[in-house]
């Protein structure tokens, strides 16, 4: 019903805009064409210092408006995503001062040079010397971003420090699984034939006794405050992109060919929270490449403890290698009777929702 | 009172004077005339007609995906009558979602904004102004329009597969658009989607190589390269672009094919799909598609806006009553563009994993390209300077689309940088920077030519008063479209996401993405008025009574009114001068088939 009224009403509202149009042009052609030609060229002068003056009261106001709302309200959550900010902000500078000084120019020119009947054109076909200017002077400031863009971007793409905490990254149809390589501080080989949904995950192989103390978890990864971490990055199935926005990070997640990336986190979880002003504040992973139709579900959520906060939660934490073999974890040889009572509750549970739901 | 009477009361003697089909040799049938017609002109008007139908079914598929965006909440039911199970309830499914995305993306970069605009212009453009009577295969180009439209029909024909059309975005990465049990959009839905576009690249190629042969070969008399209207140097670099990346593209999609169909591995490695298990493949590379892909994919944003810029230099030098400044930097410029266009594609892949080594090189050419940019920018703003502006609807539209290119280039800065581009990919700042600088401004670029170049495509003019509308209700509605979404993309707000709740860090833009959408309904309203003033001013306009209505040197303006078909009733005139010579020795303007004066100064 609504729709009806409201295509109701646009149809309307094109009629008698039509009809106004219609009119306009029947009175000009009475008035003369000329005549109401001028007329109208002097109103769409007009409209464009009108546009200019409110169109950049609406940039100001957007900036109001928004500002807020945007990452650059407070300090980046890295130090790599600090220095990001900056390189933000100088680009800025230059990118906003061309912007207004040539949108005003533009808009001021068209009104200024409006047609008038006394004025005579200036014939100007080339100026070697204007043309010389505003080549050299993009180029070298363009120079100048390239240089700090590029000192960023083999920091950013280069080695990690060697104290690197390192963990692996794996997207899938849409969720993230993380791997940390345990004692060892290694990885156990893996090969994607091997991946079991219920036990193998990642398709470790298992006779790489390296994979004996990996640590596996889904959905959060938790890191060290002030510690670099590289992620090694992979996929199981499509293309997904390990998104990081407060740590101004970005790695695709390629099936095939592991990615990295490094970065150092800068403040807590709970620090941002205060920082934020959120209390549910959390550093999302989000998906940034189109994955399927669950894309914009993909979420993974990073947790940044304190050394100390960290220790413990990864001491509670048992290798994903035990959770395949229940047999060989030391922890489930002693008391055999707790176990297999743990086993035995399993199918009865089953059996009791069975019947409930009958 | 009819409008015929009222606009025409006092030059009604001169219709008969005008006589449309002067000089055709032989019977021309309905069939010959409008349907398969070698006529360039009436090809130019198929494929503008045909990128307007797609304009207005890809507008409005941004219609419907703004619905959810904006009102994520609320449900739809005419949605349901008109999508069936798409919209079950009134809401949007995300595959629905993924699908309008994905077929709003392909149809307006390339059916609109390749097809519509090059397609157009250079086919209308090139025989006029170069002094041609025809194309140089005027047969190619009548296979070039049946091509696209053999495509247009099978990517519509895809909309109604039952599992739906192709919904891995535009660029159809794979695995996810080689594997229809990752997705069920790249089930059928992506046959369809490869098929059309493989005969779109026929069709490109088909139409490339004519604009190229015709403008190298069949200049008229006096015609050297260096007095060619910009229009029609724009129009050849895009040619050029066109037919040294397309077949790129093609072999790119002959491989996704052969992965798709027949069991080969060039894209597809170590991969496990729930539900199915793991795949057979093994040591191919997803990345190597994105390199075919972008090899294209980025040389096509500068087809679209090649022939934007061009016309926007045409058009604004003979509104502005002033030579064009810096004729010879306008080409310069183009060339620049047109070479580094082939030099920067992995500016799109910086975070593919991409070597650090090559993505600095990158980095580099991809900021030179803002060299020949600001150039232009500086050029068209000195071509205003010390004119005599006279605000036509296509003027309009060709000072929109310097505001545009400005505001939408200079993000390309940002991202071209590859250290920010970390940041800011695949982000809403991605979306407002190439909807400004390649989609609305070539927009503007096609809207300023149809404005101007309209009285000699039908003889009638558009109504001025639903032009200006037009206008300054699209470009307002553009900015508050996409320029808040720069703030969206600097709260990291990734692109393609059908709902933002379950996110803390992106979900407090409720309002705002509200306000776009509503104000995106508005615009596309708008455009309908558009085409309203468009068709109704073909038949009821008011009626081109001078040979050269906006006093312009090129020329199309020494044509008969309506041009038949050879365009030039006796000889093709001879060509004796550049194209702008406006306001020089006091005159006016100086057509290009006039001699060079006895006292005439030079420039």
């Amino acid at each position: 019903m609504t729709m009806i009224l409201i295509t109701a009403v646009t149809v309307l509202i094109f009629l008698v805009i039509f009809q106004i149009a219609k009119a306009t042009e029947y009175v000009g052609i009475l008035n003369g064409e000329e005549k109401s030609r001028k007329e109208t060229n002097k109103i769409n002068g007009l409209l464009m210092v009108v546009f200019l003056v409110l169109g950049l009261i609406g940039v100001w106001y957007c900036n109001h408006l928004l500002f807020n709302k945007t990452l650059l309200a407070h300090d980046a959550a890295s130090v790599e995503g600090a220095r990001v900010d900056s390189m933000l902000w100088v680009t800025l500078a230059v990118t906003g001062i061309v912007f207004i000084g040539t949108q005003i120019v533009l808009f001021l020119f068209a009104y200024k040079y409006q047609e008038q009947d006394n004025r005579k054109v200036y014939f100007f076909a080339h100026s070697n010397k204007l043309e010389f200017i505003w080549t050299i002077i993009p180029a070298i400031t363009l120079t100048v971003l390239v240089v700090i863009g590029l000192r960023n971007w083999y920091l950013f793409t280069g080695e990690p420090p060697k104290d690197a905490m390192v963990v692996e990254v794996t997207g899938k149809q849409f969720g993230w699984i993380f791997r940390y390589p345990g004692k060892d501080a290694a990885f156990g080989k893996k090969y994607y034939k091997n991946i079991d949904n219920a036990s193998n995950s990642l398709g470790i192989i298992w006779e790489d006794e390296l994979s004996h103390d990996d640590l596996v978890m889904e959905q959060t990864m938790y890191l060290v405050k002030g510690k670099p971490v590289k992620l090694v990055i992979g996929s199981r199935d499509v293309i997904h992109d390990v998104g990081l926005s407060h740590f101004r990070m970005k790695m695709d997640a390629v099936p095939g060919i592991p990615t990295t990336l490094w970065f150092t986190p800068k403040y807590t979880t709970n620090e941002m929270k205060e920082i934020t002003g959120n209390p549910n504040f959390q550093y999302e992973i989000s998906c940034d490449q189109m994955c399927g139709n669950g894309h914009y579900s993909m979420k993974g959520v990073i947790e940044v403890l304190d050394q100390e906060e960290y220790d413990a939660k990864m001491a509670g934490q048992k290798p994903y290698y035990f959770a395949a073999f229940p047999d060989k974890d030391p922890s489930n040889t002693k008391p055999i009777v707790a176990d297999t009572a743990k086993v035995a509750a399993t199918p009865a549970e089953v059996s009791t929702k069975v019947i409930a739901k009958n | 009172m009819s409008n015929e009477a009222v606009l025409h009361a006092s030059v009604g003697a001169h219709h008969e004077a005008h006589g449309d089909e002067h000089h055709e040799h032989h019977q021309d049938t309905f069939i010959t005339k409008y349907v398969f017609s070698q006529d360039h002109k009436m090809i130019a008007k198929q494929f503008l007609i045909t990128g307007m139908v797609w304009a207005v079914l890809g507008g409005l598929m941004s219609v419907l995906f703004r619905l959810q965006l904006g009102y994520p909440e609320s449900t739809f039911p005419w949605l349901q009558d008109i999508l069936g199970k798409w919209a079950e309830g009134g809401k949007i499914t995300p595959a629905a979602y993924y699908a309008l995305v994905t077929t709003h993306g392909t149809v307006l970069v390339f059916f609109v904004l390749t097809a519509g605009l090059s397609g157009t212009f250079a086919n209308f453009l090139i025989p006029l102004q170069i002094g041609a009577r025809d194309m140089a295969s005027p047969f190619m180009n009548m296979l070039s329009y049946w091509f696209f439209f053999a495509a247009s029909i099978i990517m519509l024909s895809s909309m109604f597969v039952e599992t739906g059309p192709f919904s891995g975005g535009w660029t159809a990465y794979p695995p996810l658009s080689a594997l229809g049990d990752a997705s069920p959009g790249s089930k059928s839905g992506m046959d369809l989607w490869i098929i059309s576009m493989a005969l779109f690249v026929v069709s490109s190629l088909l139409g490339g190589l004519n604009y190229i042969a015709t403008v190298l070969n069949m200049r008229t008399k006096g015609m050297s390269m260096t007095r060619l209207p910009l229009t029609i140097w724009a129009l050849f670099f895009t040619a050029v672009l066109g037919v040294l990346s397309f077949p790129v593209l093609l072999s790119g999609f002959i491989l996704l094919i052969f992965d798709r169909n027949f069991g080969t591995s060039f894209y597809l490695s170590d991969i496990f799909i729930n539900g199915v298990g793991a795949l057979p493949n093994e040591g191919g590379s997803a990345i190597l598609f994105q390199h075919l892909f972008w090899f294209l994919g980025h040389p096509e944003v500068y087809i679209i806006l090649l022939p934007a810029m061009g016309m926007v230099s045409e058009i604004m030098s003979v509104n502005s009553r002033k030579p064009i400044f810096g004729y010879m930097a306008m080409i310069g410029s183009l060339f620049a563009i047109a070479i580094l266009a082939f030099l920067v594609w992995a500016h799109h892949m910086f975070v593919t994993g991409l070597n650090p080594l090559l993505g600095s090189v990158f980095v580099l050419l991809t900021l030179l390209i803002a060299v020949p940019s600001a150039i232009k920018v500086f050029n068209w703003l000195t071509t205003l300077w010390r004119g005599n502006v006279r605000f036509t609807p296509g003027m309009l539209f060709a000072i929109g689309f310097v505001s545009l290119f400005i505001s939408g280039g200079l993000t390309g800065i940002w991202l071209g940088n590859s250290a920010l581009d970390i940041h800011l990919h695949d982000t809403y700042f991605v979306i407002a920077h190439f909807h400004i600088v390649m989609g609305v401004a070539s927009m503007f670029g096609m809207f300023a030519g149809i404005y101007h170049w309209f009285p000699k495509m039908y003889g009638r003019f558009m109504n001025n008063t639903l032009a200006y509308i037009h206008f300054w209700v699209t470009i307002a509605g553009a900015y508050m479209i996409f320029w808040p979404m720069h703030y969206q993309g600097l709260a990291g707000m990734p692109r393609r996401y059908y709902d933002f709740s379950v996110w803390e860090s992106f979900k407090q833009f409720g309002e705002l993405n509200q306000f776009i959408s509503l104000v995106a309904m508005i615009v596309f309203a708008v455009q309908l008025l558009f085409l309203f003033n468009f068709f109704y001013s073909i038949f009821k306009g008011r009626r081109v009574t001078t040979l050269n209505p906006w006093g312009a040197n090129t020329l199309e303006w020494t044509t008969p009114i309506r041009p038949g078909h050879g365009n030039w009733v006796g000889e093709i005139p001879e060509v004796h001068r550049w194209a702008y010579d406006y306001g020089k020795d006091g005159k006016e303007f100086i057509s290009q088939d006039t001699p060079i004066g006895a006292d005439e100064s030079h420039h």
